[in-house]
């Protein structure tokens, strides 16, 4: 199980929660186990999100994989200009 | 991913580091250059957009019959031609809503009609002969006022996102961000000194001199091809084909050369109606923007409202902190507040933090990304707040800074843990700097900040001939807006040990190329650099095989050294080096042409800090200010041509500067911009400004092989906050609201004088 934290204002769409257990061993799957267990995230997740690994930022790669003791927090997707 | 084994810091760079001329830099000064509005076609049209006088009416009616029968008008389009092909994505919808205005027209100068006809004259012309039937209705431009219960709500379909309980009625607060960590209640409860502020800023833009500007032309067999100004051609060709339905691979888009863009060119604004226009014609169609047109309907940023609190102990140590942020982004979802949020309280190690951000809609034009987006609006009021403590506590300025500065270790106000960071290092220069130590004259003050940003990587494509001559052929697919190119030239040159000038970068279209994301997030020279020196270790491994080949030797036994394959040691042979050159000359013979891909999705960008310093004068008189000192200090992780790094620093402060003192979207009761021009919205000139000075810090990243981290976009993060706290200090109040014009400022000068 990886311990992913979300930020605050989804907490109503994970039963009040922030921070969640989900079995997962890399991106792709917490990303899609997170819009299973947790419906009203999908929206969210359409539009695109980030999730930061042990303090580095990943956009994309599905495929980065999650430790049990990751520190994982789902972001909203970065911009620049 | 492989990365090199060298460590970025150890690594003895020949070619890296050095300040060669720009390649593009003749072409720019001679004016043989070609920019958006320069490209021409045989039977080219002139294309001219209608755009709604009103902040806010609903569209009863649109009559193009008169216009239609005008000679030498060849198209007209109107919302009618733009049916939805979103496919239920809103972000998407969006843009097909502000390309071409639907039931609603949302701001002053939102497009409602697009004519192409044989001349300028004869567009304009029929533009007038175009009649739409508004019914005007109530509007809003002010964030705090679109919030309150009975403004005028835009779209019957927003409903708060991110609260709770779900809203029932539809409002113009389209969704709620909030991040932080600990007990921000119990926090303030252990602070001797708390201090609470509300800040204003007001809406500005990108400022780039180039007009948006393209030239499309799309034949009868539906296939297409666009000349165009943006920061991303990839980004054009794939919204512009699914907003009109067709086939990506049936459009061909080419970047012009770009005058200025700091995010304000990585969306569709024109293209698609060019498109279109020319679709229908059959014909092709240049659309070029007026001045009053980007100011009116190409992206600002946000307008901002801020509440800021801060608690201290007397030793000086933070124990809370909390924001609310409000930004409005114009007519639709999608202001940058979560990454004020998340940026707000990022320069510090906080224990108990909390920053709320709300998005909101306003009858403005919809905000595009401007440098760091939402980011500098949060500093100058975390900032200023800051600053304020350090004086209550009686630390100086920097030290206050230096007690509470995140380093690695630290849980970011954002949530994750920070890895090796340069705030520190940032700070600690910044306290040995002369400017410190500098004597301030008369009605003068110093202020400092600090800044950050997030950067990152996102998807690119690099290619990398070798010509036959030995010399580079480079192919990147990310529009050079900061000197890139030789940025590319230098990285190649450096992993092949040739010199800078065997190498040549090009910007290829998209049907080059695989697809790039756009240059912004100041991926650049992170991203496309780590391409393109992967796609040279993916030539060298051709290169050295080569040589093997010629050699009769195992390819293992051949190594490269400085531009020069060589046997890997005695019992390989005694072979003279061979040159890229000598190899290439052989290429036809030994296999073909030789030649280095890459192609990812790069991440690991790693986060960035700065620290400026200014020092202000106030002119109490009239309440002009001048800025009379500026000093950027920022980590780069590694400088691949420091003079572009430098001008990167510079133009940061530069824009902030502007976006301190003078710049501001101006409305008139009637909701309409006062001061779409360069003579009344003012951005700073040469003899405004004095050399910003710049210190380059490197602390390699060890996300990329060389250490490079994005540049372009931290150094507009501190200036709003910098010059605030140095014209307050020169002032002797507080100021709270920019920009920081003479009227407020004078304003600000007699509220003390009563207080006193």
């Amino acid at each position: 199980m990886v311990k992913v934290v979300v930020w605050g204002s989804l907490k109503p769409h994970t039963g009040g929660k922030a921070e969640l257990e989900i079995e997962a061993g890399n991106v792709r799957e917490l990303l899609n186990k997170l819009g299973e267990t947790y419906p009203g995230l999908k929206p969210q997740l359409a539009r695109g999100v980030s999730v930061a690994i042990d303090g580095v930022i990943f956009r994309d790669g599905w495929h980065e994989p999650l430790g049990k003791d990751s520190e994982v927090f789902l972001l909203p997707r970065m911009v620049g200009g | 991913m492989p990365l090199d084994s060298t460590q970025p810091s150890k690594r003895d760079f020949k070619v890296v580091g050095t300040r060669p001329l720009r390649p593009d830099g003749i072409d720019k000064v001679t004016g043989r250059a070609k920019f958006g509005a320069d490209a021409t076609a045989p039977g080219m049209l002139v294309g001219r957009i209608l755009r709604s006088p009103h902040a806010h009416a609903r569209i009863k009616k649109i009559d193009t019959s008169k216009a239609e029968k005008l000679a030498g008008v060849k198209a007209i389009v109107t919302r009618a031609d733009f049916p939805d092909k979103t496919d239920g994505d809103a972000g998407l919808y969006d843009v097909l809503y502000n390309i071409m205005a639907r039931e609603k027209a949302l701001y002053e100068g939102h497009a409602v009609a697009a004519v192409a006809a044989v001349d300028a004259a004869t567009a304009r012309e029929a533009l007038k002969l175009i009649k739409i039937d508004y019914e005007v209705l109530p509007h809003v431009t002010d964030v705090d006022e679109a919030m309150k219960p009975g403004a005028p709500v835009l779209h019957s379909t927003i409903f708060t996102d991110g609260v709770e309980p779900k809203p029932k009625k539809p409002s113009n607060v389209t969704r709620r961000y909030e991040f932080g960590h600990g007990d921000v209640e119990a926090g303030f409860k252990k602070a001797d000194i708390v201090v609470q502020r509300t800040f204003k800023t007001e809406a500005t833009h990108q400022g780039y001199i180039e007009p948006h500007a393209c030239l499309a032309n799309v034949g009868p067999d539906g296939q297409g091809e666009l000349w165009v100004c943006t920061q991303g051609h990839f980004m054009v060709r794939d919204t512009c084909a699914r907003l009109l339905g067709m086939d990506i691979s049936k459009l061909r888009v080419t970047a012009s050369e770009i005058g200025g863009g700091f995010g304000g060119k990585t969306t569709v604004f024109i293209e698609p109606v060019a498109l279109a226009l020319s679709r229908k014609a059959n014909r092709p169609v240049k659309v070029v923007m007026s001045r009053d047109e980007v100011f009116k309907a190409s992206g600002p940023t946000a307008s901002t409202s801020v509440d800021v609190k801060i608690g201290v102990t007397k030793a000086g140590r933070i124990t809370a902190a909390d924001a609310t942020l409000r930004y409005q982004g114009g007519a639709f979802a999608g202001s940058p507040v979560e990454f004020g949020a998340m940026s707000a309280f990022a320069c510090y190690d906080l224990e108990n933090v909390r920053a709320i951000g709300y998005d909101v809609v306003t009858n403005r034009p919809k905000q595009a990304a401007y440098r760091a987006p939402g980011a500098p609006m949060a500093a100058f009021a975390v900032e200023s707040v800051i600053e304020e403590l350090a004086h209550k506590v009686g630390m100086t300025s920097i030290d206050f800074r230096i007690k509470n500065a995140a380093r690695e270790g630290t849980k970011s106000s954002y949530g994750p843990t920070y890895g090796p960071i340069g705030l520190l290092p940032t700070l600690e220069r910044a306290k040995q700097h002369p400017h410190f130590q500098a004597p301030l004259g008369p009605n003068q003050g110093r202020g400092m900040a600090c800044g950050f940003w997030f950067n990152f990587g996102g998807q690119t494509c690099v290619s990398l001939n070798v010509n036959v001559d030995g010399t580079v052929a480079l192919s990147v697919g990310t529009p050079d807006i900061g000197g890139s190119r030789a940025s590319m030239c230098l990285m190649a040159a450096e992993e092949l040990g040739i010199p800078y000038d065997k190498v040549r970068a090009i910007v290829a279209d998209t049907s080059s190329l695989g697809y790039n994301d756009v240059t912004d997030g100041s991926r650049t020279t992170f991203a496309t650099g780590m391409a393109t020196i992967l796609a040279a270790r993916d030539a060298i491994k051709k290169l050295t095989a080569r040589a093997a080949q010629i050699w009769s030797i195992p390819v293992e036994a051949v190594t490269w050294e400085k531009g020069y394959a060589k046997p890997a040691g005695s019992n390989a042979g005694n072979f003279p080096p061979l040159s890229i050159a000598e190899i290439a000359a052989q290429a036809g013979a030994t296999g073909g042409p030789i030649a280095g891909h890459h192609e990812y999705s790069a991440d690991g960008a790693g986060v960035s800090f700065a620290t400026h310093i200014c020092d202000a004068e106030v002119d109490p008189e009239t309440g002009a200010t001048k800025i009379v000192r500026y000093t950027v200090l920022q980590d780069a992780g590694k400088a691949v041509h420091p003079s572009y790094v430098e001008g990167q620093f510079q133009g940061g402060a530069v824009q902030g500067i502007g976006w301190a003192l003078n710049e501001e979207y101006i409305y008139g009761k009637d909701g309409r911009l006062q001061n779409a021009g360069f003579l009344d919205y003012r951005i700073p000139v040469c003899s405004d400004l004095p050399m910003i000075d710049t210190v380059i810090l490197e602390i390699p990243n060890p996300g990329h092989p060389y250490g490079v981290r994005g540049v372009g976009e931290t150094s507009i993060v501190p200036p709003l906050a910098t010059i605030a706290n140095a014209v307050s200090a020169a002032a002797g109040v507080r100021l709270t609201s920019l920009p920081m014009s003479p009227p407020k400022i004078l304003a600000a000068l007699d509220r003390k004088a009563a207080a006193e």
